[in-house]
This record gives structure tokens, sequence and C-alpha cells, in this order.
């Protein structure tokens, strides 16, 4: 546990230093920012004001670029590290490979989850000291929703890492991976299946199996419960989980899918070459 | 205390190592010589438990990939290429001391008599500091702890010469209880700080080969050069060998590390026209035979 603890300060000190991670972290205390400067928290949208507001616009950009940028940086930096041999020296060390891998992502996990939170609970904070009410409920949800998706895309990223030799190629197939489950959102591909009669079930199936509109469909309950805007596709959704515990699924399974593909990782790791 | 058995690597139908079979005793002192792509790097990748393989890999009797822990406690390794490390020096030496159960003041105290203060740059992120220092800092993170075996790759490339003989000297004082394999290019690099060279091509060991063991590595020779004239360039080219010039840049002495021997008569060669008369002479014997 020593070692395990010892890699994880180690990656979050070498990713503090790191220039993804600052860009990272302006991005989203920056679009935080932009959304009190744009007066967001007194506009009023589908019945939304105040904090709710924001946060409701916040989660949606989130689900935009959380996902790319946490399978990037991971690729890059992990990859990376192996390319330049940074591998080859730090596993000459005596350190079990799980503790290693393990120690990594926790670490990684950490240095991506905190400043999206932190940018919230800035936002949470500013609306206290300006006394707009906070919908607490509303933001441990998310709060929720953001640790339980940036596990899972680290944890594909981790898989993605370790099956690809080079960079390149960890970069490219961490794209693929990201536009994939981007087409297969409601508003694109599956849109076009369900105009092309596919058995609903297929396309509901697919929407649960697709982490990306699990965290979509889970955010937009908050303000549209009836999910309305996502069209037929609500009313399976309704009728095999219920609001309640499609919530909850929201946040189980891409911790679930997470945790499979970091374990997958894993086994390839500890199996193959490791520099 | 070191056995590769039948030892094969293949990269992509690539054989980088073709049926090793080695056996090193504890106490040897192992040059690993070859061309790029001969397997040097290979081969130690295998020790070091980093790649998996065809054949046996045994230290102690422990198997490097399935008992990493306890066979890389007892490995200190010294890469060429210094890896890219954006953390700062201390928090390196930290983490290296407390996954190798030794204690930082050993590293700094290595650090120390290689001329780095680790202390003045314990702040600054390992990526900048110089080829130098970078090499100095992996030696004392190697050395600093408990091994029986040390396995470098171009340990001594970008030393200047005084810390190249205080590292002699490091290395001397273990050579009752360590093993070492010192990879390089060229065999006159680490020809004086070894007792056997193993030469490999295309994966195979070519040549496993005792050599006489009489250059001490702690020892030092005492060398006086006369010129025909003053030339800048060797002028420069001893400086960075800290030899004193005694006579209008004609006459030079300065003090050359044993083993380091080869390596200066290799650079006095390019000015062999330039050399009117040369001694040299073993003041200290040291230990290390």
């Amino acid at each position: 546990m020593k070692h395990l603890w010892l890699t994880a300060k180690l990656d979050i000190v070498e990713s503090l230093r790191a220039r993804w991670f600052m860009i990272y972290t302006l991005v989203f205390g920056g679009i935080v920012a932009l959304l009190f400067a744009f007066g967001l928290t007194e506009s009023r949208v589908l019945g939304f004001i105040g904090l709710s507001r924001l946060l409701v616009t916040y989660i949606q950009l989130s689900m935009a670029i959380l996902p790319i940028f946490v399978l990037i940086t991971t690729v890059r930096s992990v990859a990376g590290d192996r390319e330049a041999g940074v591998f080859e020296y730090l596993l000459s060390l005596p350190v079990s490979l799980g503790a290693w891998f393990w120690g990594k992502i926790v670490g990684r996990y950490l240095v991506v989850f905190l400043p999206v939170f932190a940018a919230m609970a800035a936002a949470a904070g500013w609306a206290m000291v300006k006394d707009v009410e906070v919908p607490w409920s509303m933001f441990l949800y998310y709060t929720g929703l953001l640790a339980s998706i940036s596990w899972c895309f680290l944890g594909i990223g981790m898989l993605i890492s370790t099956m690809a030799r080079s960079i390149d190629v960890a970069q490219g197939a961490a794209f693929l991976v990201w536009l994939t489950m981007l087409l297969f959102l409601d508003l694109i591909l599956l849109g076009i299946m369900i105009q092309g009669h596919v058995a609903p079930e297929v396309a509901v199936a697919l929407a649960l199996a697709n982490p990306l509109q699990v965290f979509r469909t889970a955010a937009l309950m908050l303000f549209d419960p009836q999910l309305v805007v996502i069209g037929p596709a609500a009313y399976v959704i309704f009728d095999y989980f219920g609001g309640p515990l499609f919530k909850v699924y929201a946040l189980v399974y891409p911790v679930v899918l997470g945790t499979i593909a970091a374990g997958g990782g894993y086994l390839l790791f500890r199996r193959g070459d490791l520099p | 205390m070191i056995q590769f058995n039948h030892v094969s690597k293949t990269f992509k139908r690539n054989r980088v190592l073709d049926d090793i079979d080695l056996k090193i005793g504890l106490g040897e002192r192992i040059a690993l010589v070859g061309s790029n792509g001969a397997g040097k790097t290979t081969l130690i990748r295998c020790l070091l438990g980093e790649y998996v393989y065809d054949g046996e890999v045994a230290v102690n009797g422990l198997t490097p990939r399935r008992e990493r822990t306890e066979v890389l406690a007892r490995i200190g390794f010294v890469p060429q290429l210094p890896p890219p490390l954006k953390m700062p020096v201390g928090q390196l030496v930290g983490f290296a001391a407390s996954l190798c159960n030794s204690e930082v003041k050993r590293m700094e105290d290595i650090a120390q008599r290689l001329g780095l203060d680790l202390g003045k740059i314990a702040r600054l992120p390992f990526v900048k500091l110089s080829g130098g220092m970078k090499q100095k800092l992996l030696i004392a993170i190697a050395m600093g702890r408990d091994t029986n075996v040390l396995v470098m790759d171009e340990p001594a490339a970008n030393l200047d010469p005084d810390a190249r003989h205080i590292f002699f000297e490091l290395l001397a004082e273990r050579l009752a209880n360590t093993t070492m394999l010192i990879s390089s290019h060229r065999l006159d690099e680490v020809a004086p700080l070894v007792n056997r060279v193993l030469e490999m091509d295309r994966g195979k060991v070519v040549l496993d080969d005792r050599v006489a063991d009489d250059a001490s590595l702690s020892g030092k020779l005492a060398c006086r050069l006369t010129l025909r004239r003053p030339e800048e360039a060797i002028a420069k080219a001893l400086a960075g060998w800290s030899f004193r010039d005694t006579g209008n840049g004609t006459e030079w002495e300065g003090l050359i590390a044993g083993p380091d021997r080869l390596r200066f008569l290799g650079m006095l060669s390019r000015y062999v026209g330039l050399l009117a008369r040369m001694s040299m002479e073993e003041i200290e014997r040291g230990g290390g035979q």
C-alpha cells in the first residue's frame, strides 16, 4: 500500500508540473468564470435560474470536454512516459506492478477530477457569497456524475495506453473511442437509427451501454424529468428503470465500466513488456 | 548468482535475443559490448524483469519478473538515457529511497562525493539538470542503497574526469560483494573497469572472455606532457582533464584516474603530432585489483 501511495504522489507531482494540467485547469475554471461573467445565474431558461442554470450548462459543457480531455491526456502522458524511457527507469526500482499501475490511476484520478470539482465548488462558494441559493442536491449529484465519468474515461485511457505501444497509436485510438461514443449519442446516430426503424430495444441498449449517453441522460433528467428532449427512447428508460433507478445506474455503470477497462489494462500490463 | 538459461526475445518476428546462456558470479565485473541493435539493452531489460521472454532468468534463484520487488531491491540500475522526469530532484531521491528501503542521506552522500550538492538542486525539476548532473544523481540513487548487482548503461559517459575518478573509487569500494554489468558501445570506455567481456552481436553472445585485471579502480597516474608548440585545441582538451599548464602552453601536468588511462590516451591520439614527450607514472595504487 505504501508503494501505491508513493506512486500516486509521484504521478500527481508529475502532472501538476505538466502543461496539459495547466490547460485542463484553466479550461474548467475558465468555463465557470465565463458563465458567471455572462450573467448566466441571472438568466432564466426552461424555468431554471440562479446556480441551477449555471450547473446545468456546466455539466453539459463538461460532457463535451471532460471525456476527450481525460482520454487524450492519460494516453499521451502514459504512452509518452513509456516512449521516453520513464518506465524503463522507474520500473527498475523495486515497486510491484500492481502498486505502480493502480498508484498511477489513483494519482491521475485525483488530478483529473479535482479541477473539475473545484471549478464547480468555486461556483457554489461564489453563489453563497453573493447570496444566491445553492441547489445542494443537484450539486451533489453532479459531483457524483463527474466523479463517475472521470473514472470511466480514465480506466478506458489506461487500457488504451497499455495496449498501444506508441503515443501516436494511443492518441489515435483514444480519439476513435471518443468519436464512436459521440456518434452513438441520441442526437446523432441513435436518432438516425430510430428514424430507420431499428428496434427501440437495440437503440436503448446502445444508449445504456454508452457512458457518454448515460451521463447525458442523467444530467438532462435533473432539469427535464420526463426526458422530452431525447424522444421516444425516454419511455423505454422509464419503463425499465424509472427515474431514481436510472440516476443510480448513471453513477454506478461508468464506474463499473472504468474499473473493468482499468482491470483489463492491468492484466495486459502485467503480462506484457513494460517499457 | 545471475543465470540466463536459453533466453530468447522476439519483437514481431525479429529475434533480438537468441538462446542466451550465461552464468555470472558474485564479484564479476562484466563489460557488455556490441553495436547498436546487438541486444545489450534487451538483455538488461530481461534481467530487470521489464520484458517477458522465452527461457529463464534468475538472480540468486529468484525470477525478476515474478519476484520483482525482492530481485530489484538488490539491483542498482543506471540507464544510458536519463528519463525526462519533471519531478523535483528531492522528490525523486525520496521516492527511490523509500522504495528501496534506503535513506536519502546515503544517496546524498554519494552525490556529494561525485560533486553534486543535492541540497542546492532539491527543488529543481530533474529534467532541467545538465547531462552530467543527471548521471551523477542516477549513480547516487543506484549506489546509495544495499545492492549486490549494479547494472549500468554507459555510466560514466557524461562525467567529468574528477567525477569519473570518484565513480571508479565508488566501484572499487564494492568490488568484493557486488556483481557489475556495464554496457557500452565501445570496449575502450569500460575495459579498465572489468574482468570479463561479453560481446553481443545480433542477439547472441559472440565473445565471452576473461581479461587481465591489473588496473586499479581507485589508483591514479601522474602524467607530464611536453608539446612542440602551444596549441589552443589541446590546451582546452587538457584543461577538461584538469591539467595545469606549467610552461607557456608547452608543459602540462595532471593526474589521471587509473581506469581512465585508455580514454586519456585516446584523447591524446588526436594531437599526436604535437607531442614531444610524455610520461605516466602510477602514484596511487588504490584497491580494486
